[in-house]
């Protein structure tokens, strides 16, 4: 160990706890000190956070006391950002005892939303030497007059967890808040904190200021070897594992087995419902009423903190958990983590699994439960790649303009923004390295007048040119505006979810004001319930009473099975790694005897009874049932790549006379059904495959329905509330009456129908391209099965056709054949209607 | 930017209507969201709130400034396919009191055009309580014509004001579920003494007609609703329709 770096006092610290300072620290340590911005990439339990704060610890340390009742330093001189509040909170309260306990004269504090406004107000007057938050604040900060006084002196940023926000918009949001930052301290130095990642580079380029867009930049890197291989296992279940599905129910007495031989057992699976399903099913078996908790990001903030604590506390013995613990919170003695269902990727089930043991020496122990077959396959992927230390992680994004017009108008209300330095600044950073400037320009007209080409509110600009040329805010009422619209993260609407007594229990009189709230949930959900059905939140079943302005009232119910179904699939698609491992392993059959007997057999009726997917190949199965023919194609490219083609491919043969009526899609493969013989038009060449999945589908096809699209019209909204085009709903607001909002669906017809190249349809043309289209990859997809299709005409459905086919009813049926569901629905009711 | 005569405009207009009676009189009901009474040759239009987008943007937001243009292709596309003698707009025409002014010469003209040769009655709103500025027709508040009243609002506090009153300001919308997917549209609706207008305007939303702001007007499953489909109406009674 260099003993030169490590100041007396902190030697001394870790010589008290019996600890030693870590190489990687201690190499970050001589980094930054030498004045580079660096990047350490080191798996969990590594000592990644406090590696992160040792230097601005040992450099505040050094500074010398201040006088006592001296008002303190005059500016900020580290900043911590996370992209958890939680987090941020977290460590705050963990930097606690190592800085009192050398005796320290350091002030941390944190900011967040939940962080009270005169607590706010001093820090911007009385700023402390660290300030741990988030980059929305960020945001907040440096649209403040003052914020170059505040940041003159920063030193230090740290960003934890830099891999995961590095994929978002909020990660442009910060990219462009660094690039202000490094104008104001051009001294400067950045720390990034990652878990693995397949290409470092991108990370180690964001850290740093992009001279030049054709050269790329790059951070100093500090690389700690992984830590034992961790040790996962994939369930061996004695029971039958179903074709389909996502509760995997099937193992739950081995679930709970496990939470048993453990201490503390933490259960991850994918969406919300998933959660509440496997906590309410784990209750009903627990004899032994261990403490078992639910955690997920809809719950009251007031619950979770509740579940936090306890389990900080060591007071449980499980959590079943969603993403929304996915980040590194300590969560103290986790000794085993299951993950439930699909892994979707091999390095997101690597840093799950990292949760358990903050003790990177010893291995973490997980294991793998797939709710149904095909989940089997993919679980074997990610068990193979887990060995080989692969990566999959998604690679960085190119800057989004909504995002950009947000900062812009940000950057205006801190004081004149002169276009041309602007853009530089901009151009600075590696996300919007490659912004040209004719974009830039649109955008800063956006945020002016909303850059339409009909010049006609130019009086009502929010940004004015002064005699100097700079664009400064028209009105300090459009500073208030951006406060109240700042940040990246536009959520579903949500309904407060209130506990009333039922209707059907007592009298008939109206519902009254109710009891607590037990937390959100999503309109689109509620909008499909009707008075009496039943559905699961917070570990229970509850029956919907009534909706009243903005909550969705609900009352117990004794009912052991809710009646609607909330599952909608995982955010996240399988990864492109995880695909190819997928096919690989269905195309080799040496392979099989690595999976499950049952599985095995699985697949050798498939071979059997159809054909087996090539790896580079596409099977196309064809075959009737009941009074429809279906057409069942695997792609592997996961669930937004699916939807899409299965969107495209319904178009098309509509066209060409196939009469498909609907199709449904999930991460493996694709099913599209309708009323004419599908095998018959295939095999006489009526209809050719390889013209079906021709390259050119994502050409007019593509526009032609995106354009009427409802895919389309949420993406808008998000943009446009991200842009400042519409304001975000605030709580209270929906009381004013629906009908006032104006709907972003009304604006981007209108939008669409004059201006189609306005810069706000560019922008949501990108994110749905990248996001929810997964254009890129459904376009790798048909140039690599191109003249390698391959037609089998079936009597009936094969093996690996089942699991699509049990999702039809489960997950929502495409098609926007609005118009005829309204001629069905109508016209058996149309003389009743009539006889009025 | 399109200002299109009514034969190149984008809106495909097939003068066909859904016929009802109301108070005793058959009047049509139109796909674009308009009352066509052909005894009267009488077009009646509610709530284009015109200028809604800059009205919007003289608070900072800045909405597109095509929604007067739309509003006015498609009600130029509709009028010319009726050739009415008569007009009514029915209130909430602008969707400010300013707004007849803020009217970009363009589309004054366009309404000029429109105008001519046909009686034309702007019925004051709340949204634009006095008559439109430097545009021809006539502004009243409320006009009968037979056995049919025609105002924005509809007068809650009188029972017997219901039977035959033609109105707008309502906005309304209606939901239908079926398939398990749920379609809202807007709408027309009526009891077949009263009826409310679909609002016209291009950035004009609904309100659902399950709301209490109809219970007042229409006694509860005693109601239809017409939603506005593709050339054609669908028709539902309130028993079939589910609130947001």
């Amino acid at each position: 160990m260099d003993k030169g770096l490590l100041p007396d006092r902190f030697k001394n610290w870790f010589d008290s706890r019996g600890w030693s300072a870590r190489p990687h620290q201690l190499a970050l340590l001589d980094q930054l000190s030498s004045g580079h911005s660096t990047l350490l990439i080191a798996p969990t339990g590594a000592g990644k956070t406090l590696a992160g704060f040792l230097p601005s610890l040992v450099e505040l340390s050094e500074r010398g006391s201040r006088k006592p009742g001296s008002i303190g330093s005059t500016g900020i001189h580290t900043l911590y950002i996370s992209p958890l509040k939680a987090l941020a909170v977290d460590i705050a309260r963990n930097l606690d005892a190592p800085v009192s306990e050398m005796g320290l004269d350091i002030r941390i504090e944190t900011r967040t939303g939940d962080t009270p406004s005169h607590k706010r107000q001093r820090q911007k007057t009385n700023p402390p030497d660290m300030l741990l938050t988030t980059p929305e604040q960020i945001a907040l900060l440096l649209s403040d007059p003052a914020s170059e006084k505040l940041f003159a002196s920063l030193e230090t940023i740290i960003l934890d967890e830099l891999h995961a926000l590095v994929t978002s918009k909020r990660g442009d949001l910060l990219a462009l808040g660094l690039a202000r930052l490094r104008k104001i301290a051009p001294r400067l130095k950045t720390i990034g904190l990652s878990a693995t990642v397949a290409r470092p580079e991108d990370l180690r380029a964001y850290l740093v200021h992009q001279p030049d867009p054709a050269l790329r930049a790059q951070s100093h890197v500090v690389q700690v070897a992984g830590g034992a291989a961790p040790d996962i296992d994939i369930l061996a279940s004695r029971e039958r594992i179903p074709w389909s599905g996502h509760s995997a129910r099937y193992a739950l007495d081995d679930m709970y087995q496990l939470i048993k031989n453990h201490r503390v057992t933490l259960l991850f699976v994918n969406t919300r419902s998933q959660a509440e399903a496997v906590f309410q099913e784990l209750w009903r078996i627990n004899e032994e009423t261990l403490p078992i908790a639910l955690h997920h990001g809809s719950l009251d903030v007031g619950q979770r903190r509740k579940v936090e604590a306890a389990m900080a506390g060591g007071q449980l013995r499980a959590v079943v958990a969603t993403s929304s613990l996915d980040l590194g919170i300590d969560w103290g003695d986790i000794d085993l983590v299951v993950n439930i269902g699909a892994p979707k990727g091999a390095s997101r089930l690597a840093q799950r699994i990292g949760r358990a043991n903050h003790r990177m020496d010893e291995p973490s122990k997980a294991v793998l439960i797939p709710a149904n077959r095909f989940e089997i396959l993919e679980c074997q992927a990610a068990l193979a790649a887990s060995r080989r230390g692969d990566q999959d992680t998604p690679d960085l994004r190119e800057g989004a303009l909504d995002v950009l017009a947000q900062h812009l108008l940000g950057l205006a209300c801190s004081g004149p923004l002169n276009a041309d330095e602007t853009y530089c600044e901009i151009r600075s950073s590696e996300t919007y390295r490659h912004l040209e400037r004719e974009t830039f320009d649109r955008v800063l007209d956006f945020v002016a007048t909303g850059g339409y080409a009909l010049k006609s509110y130019e009086r009502y600009a929010r940004l004015k040119q002064d005699k100097d040329g700079n664009w400064r805010i028209a009105h300090p009422k459009i500073a208030q505006q951006y406060r109240l619209n700042v940040g990246t993260i536009v959520e579903a609407p949500m309904l407060k979810v209130r506990l009333v007594k039922s209707k059907a229990q007592g009298r008939r009189s109206p519902i009254g004001r109710g009891g607590r709230v037990l937390g959100e949930i999503e309109e689109w959900f509620v909008e499909q319930l009707e008075a009496g059905d039943t559905f699961i939140f917070g570990g229970e079943v509850l029956r919907f009473e009534a909706l009243r302005e903005n909550e969705a009232f609900v009352s117990r119910t004794r009912s052991q099975s809710p009646m609607i179904p909330s599952y909608m699939g995982g955010k996240f698609p399988l990864s492109t790694y995880l695909a190819k491992s997928v096919r690989h392993m269905l195309a080799t059959p040496a392979s099989w005897k690595q999976l499950p007997k049952q599985v095995g057999e699985w697949l050798s009726l498939q071979q059997q009874n159809s054909k087996l997917p090539e790896e580079d190949g596409l099977l196309v199965e064809t075959f009737p049932r009941s009074d429809k023919h279906y057409m069942v194609c695997y792609p592997f490219e996961g669930r937004l790549a699916h939807q899409t083609l299965g969107m495209l491919l319904t178009k098309r043969l509509e066209r060409l006379g196939a009469q498909p009526m609907g199709f449904v899609a999930n991460d493996y493969a694709l099913s599209i059904w309708g009323l004419r013989d599908l095998s018959t038009l295939f095999e006489s060449g009526q209809i050719s495959l390889d013209t079906l999945f021709e390259e050119d589908i994502l050409g007019d096809d593509l526009d032609a329905w995106l354009a009427e699209s409802s895919l389309m019209k949420r993406t808008f909204r998000n943009c446009a509330v991200i842009a400042g085009l519409i304001e975000r709903r605030h709580p209270g607001q929906e009381k004013s009456g629906r009908q006032v909002t104006i709907s972003s669906d009304l604006i981007y017809d209108v939008l669409r129908a004059h201006e189609p190249d306005h810069i706000l349809l560019n922008a949501t043309w990108n994110d749905a391209a990248e996001g929810l289209l997964d254009i890129s990859r459904l376009g790798e997809l048909l140039a690599r099965i191109k003249g390698r299709i391959t037609h089998t005409r079936l009597s009936r459905v094969s093996p690996l056709a089942v699991p699509i086919l049990l999702e039809i009813g489960r997950e929502p049926i495409y098609g926007e054949a609005m118009e005829s569901i309204l001629e069905d629905a109508a016209d058996d009711l149309i003389t009743e209607a009539l006889g009025q | 930017m399109k200002l299109l005569p009514s034969h190149m405009s984008d809106f495909n207009v097939v003068p066909v209507c859904h016929d009802i009676q109301i108070n005793g009189q058959t009047i049509g009901l139109h796909d674009s969201g308009i009352l066509w009474w052909p005894e009267q040759s009488t077009l009646v239009v509610a709530d284009l709130h015109l200028e809604k987008g800059s009205a919007y943007a003289r608070r900072g937001v800045m909405l597109p400034p095509y929604d007067t243009a739309a509003t006015l292709e498609k009600l130029a596309a509709v009028v010319y396919a009726f050739d009415p003698a008569r007009v009514i707009a029915l209130g909430d025409s602008f969707h400010d009191s300013h707004g007849s002014d803020r009217l970009p010469p363009a589309y004054r003209a366009m309404l000029a055009t429109l105008q001519l040769d046909r009686e034309w009655i702007w019925i004051t709103g709340n949204h634009d309580p006095i008559a439109p500025v430097r545009l021809c027709g006539e502004a009243m508040d409320e006009v009968t014509i037979g056995a049919l009243t025609f105002r924005h609002e509809p007068r809650e506090d009188d029972h017997d004001a219901g039977r035959g009153e033609v109105c707008g300001h309502l906005h309304p919308a209606a939901r239908v579920r079926r398939y398990g997917r749920s379609i809202r549209r807007s709408c027309f609706v009526t009891d077949g003494s009263r009826l409310v207008l679909p609002a016209f305007g291009a950035l004009t939303g609904g309100l659902n007609v399950m709301d209490d702001a109809f219970s007042s007007l229409f006694e509860p499953r005693r109601f239809s609703a017409f939603l506005l489909g593709e050339n054609r109406l669908y028709p539902f009674t309130a028993a079939r329709l589910i609130a947001d």
